[in-house]
């Protein structure tokens, strides 16, 4: 980076000589150093997967969730600041609730990512403030059906069919490439996210993790957003676990995908 | 006031009221609504043609009683509301009736000491293909009917519009329905009076209907003391 110690980066919300915004695209780095977080879109249904990185034995495992529920119908995960990532959940049920207060009818996805990206926005605009260190992956059911976005700290938000973030997004997109999305069933779905993640943590290999996994389905939860059943999670771990012994020979094939960054 | 109750005589001096005969019907192809044309400050007519049914959004209308001022701000703030949320989805999906009576409905009841207002929310549904009706009376409660009547003169209709409406009526059938209905409320209650007026929402569009009183609810020719020689 030229840029830096030209004083441009110094401050949020000053634009440098060639219109770059240095703190916002910092706060990107933020994301890009987190544990690989993935949220996919099926034909019946969303699956989120995060790779909760385990900083210490003593943490109680299968605590600590880093999946979150906006509403009943709407999931949320992000990577990068575990605190930015509870604060935009904060406020996106707040958003959620006065929709509902006035409207009677709970918020669609698109009118939450919508509001969620102009709150991350307005953190890019002011000296007072810093942007947000994460990514957030929102996604949910209503009344149109199934919808997925992912929210960077510029604020930017785009609809997606599947989207990968954190350390690992590389590879992990490219394996949610290969999925031919959203042609897949919330079943099969959960089973490839836990192998996309366990695939992505290589990049982790120091650290300890674990798999987190949510989804939502019409058929399987109601519409609700809920954490994927123990047998389910069980399955699909096993899935992953027996895949990756199989991939350790194609291990320099990720490698090339990452140098191609 | 005592918070249960809610004094619906509280209207300021000289303020405008609408003494008012209202009602909307669904039936086969979506809703009408219908109102008299009366407005008056104490016993004088402010305004013999006035229009109670207004546009809130393409083709949910409201009918509106009580005073004329409120019943204009809460239009205008539905009608804000509205435009707000089918605005940030891109115009992409219509207003619903369901939303829109909503939204009169959280206002009315927020503000149930400061208002004098009732309303018959009523349009056609672009999704759901069809005609629906909601009622909110003073104290900001909400009613999803087949038809709803309203207003000081509706006490003198209930009995005739419970005997006479049917599901699915035909256009023709529910606009003599309304007609000889605020007929009635126009002929026994002092506060209603005028014209009557009818806006037809259905899948085809919106279109306007006016009677006048000698073809409605004047006395018919027989029952009229003959003229001396």
């Amino acid at each position: 980076m030229t840029s830096i110690g030209t004083g441009y980066d110094l401050s949020n919300s000053i634009f440098s000589p060639d219109g770059r915004n240095f703190q916002v695209e910092y706060a990107a780095k933020a994301v890009e150093n987190a544990g690989t977080s993935i949220g996919i879109k099926c034909e019946d249904g969303i699956v989120f997967a995060t790779e909760k990185l385990v900083s210490s034995k003593l943490l109680v495992s299968g605590a600590n969730k880093r999946i979150q529920t906006i509403d009943r119908h709407i999931g949320v995960v992000s990577s990068g600041l575990v605190p930015d990532g509870r604060h935009i959940v904060n406020r996106g049920r707040q958003e959620s609730k006065s929709y509902k207060g006035i409207f009677k009818q709970p918020i669609s996805i698109p009118q939450i990512a919508s509001r969620l990206g102009n709150y991350v926005q307005v953190y890019t605009t002011a000296n007072s403030v810093r942007p947000f260190g994460i990514s957030t992956i929102v996604g949910g059911h209503d009344s149109q059906g199934y919808h997925l976005y992912m929210i960077e700290p510029s604020g930017v938000y785009w609809g997606y069919q599947g989207i990968a973030v954190g350390k690992g997004r590389q590879s992990a997109k490219s394996e949610l490439e290969k999925l031919k999305l959203p042609g897949i069933k919330v079943k099969d779905a959960i089973k490839e996210a836990a192998k996309i993640i366990y695939t992505a943590h290589e990049d982790f290999k120091d650290k300890d993790f674990e798999l987190e996994m949510s989804w939502i389905s019409e058929e399987f939860t109601n519409g609700r957003h809920e954490f994927v059943p123990e047998d389910l999670l069980a399955e699909a771990k096993k899935y992953a676990e027996e895949d990756e012994d199989e991939d350790d020979e194609d291990d320099e094939d990720d490698e090339d995908e990452e140098m191609a960054e | 006031m005592n918070g249960v109750s809610v004094d619906i005589n509280h209207l300021k001096k000289g303020e405008v009221n609408l003494g008012t005969s209202i009602m909307a019907v669904t039936f086969k192809d979506g809703v009408i609504l219908g109102a008299d044309s009366r407005t008056t400050t104490g016993a004088y007519i402010a305004n013999r043609v006035t229009d109670k049914l207004t546009q809130v959004y393409d083709k949910i209308w409201c009918c509106r009683s009580g005073s004329a001022a409120d019943t204009q701000a809460i239009t205008d703030i539905v009608r804000s509301y509205l435009t707000y949320q089918v605005g940030s989805d891109n115009f992409e999906r219509p207003a619903s009736v369901n939303v829109a009576a909503s939204i009169f409905q959280e206002l009315c009841y927020n503000n149930k000491d400061n208002l004098t207002a009732g309303i018959i929310c009523a349009g056609y549904d672009e999704e759901k293909q069809q005609g629906e009706v909601y009622s909110i009376p003073i104290g900001g409660s909400i009613h999803k009917q087949d038809f709803a009547i309203a207003g000081s003169g509706s006490g003198f209709i209930y009995g005739y519009c419970n005997e006479n409406f049917r599901k699915n009526m035909t256009r023709d059938e529910t606009v003599n329905f309304i007609r000889k209905s605020l007929g009635q409320a126009i002929k026994w209650d002092g506060s209603s009076g005028g014209v009557i007026r009818m806006i037809v929402l259905t899948k085809a569009g919106i279109e306007r209907l006016i009677f006048y009183p000698e073809e409605t609810y004047l006395v018919p020719k027989e029952f009229e003391i003959p003229q001396a020689a």
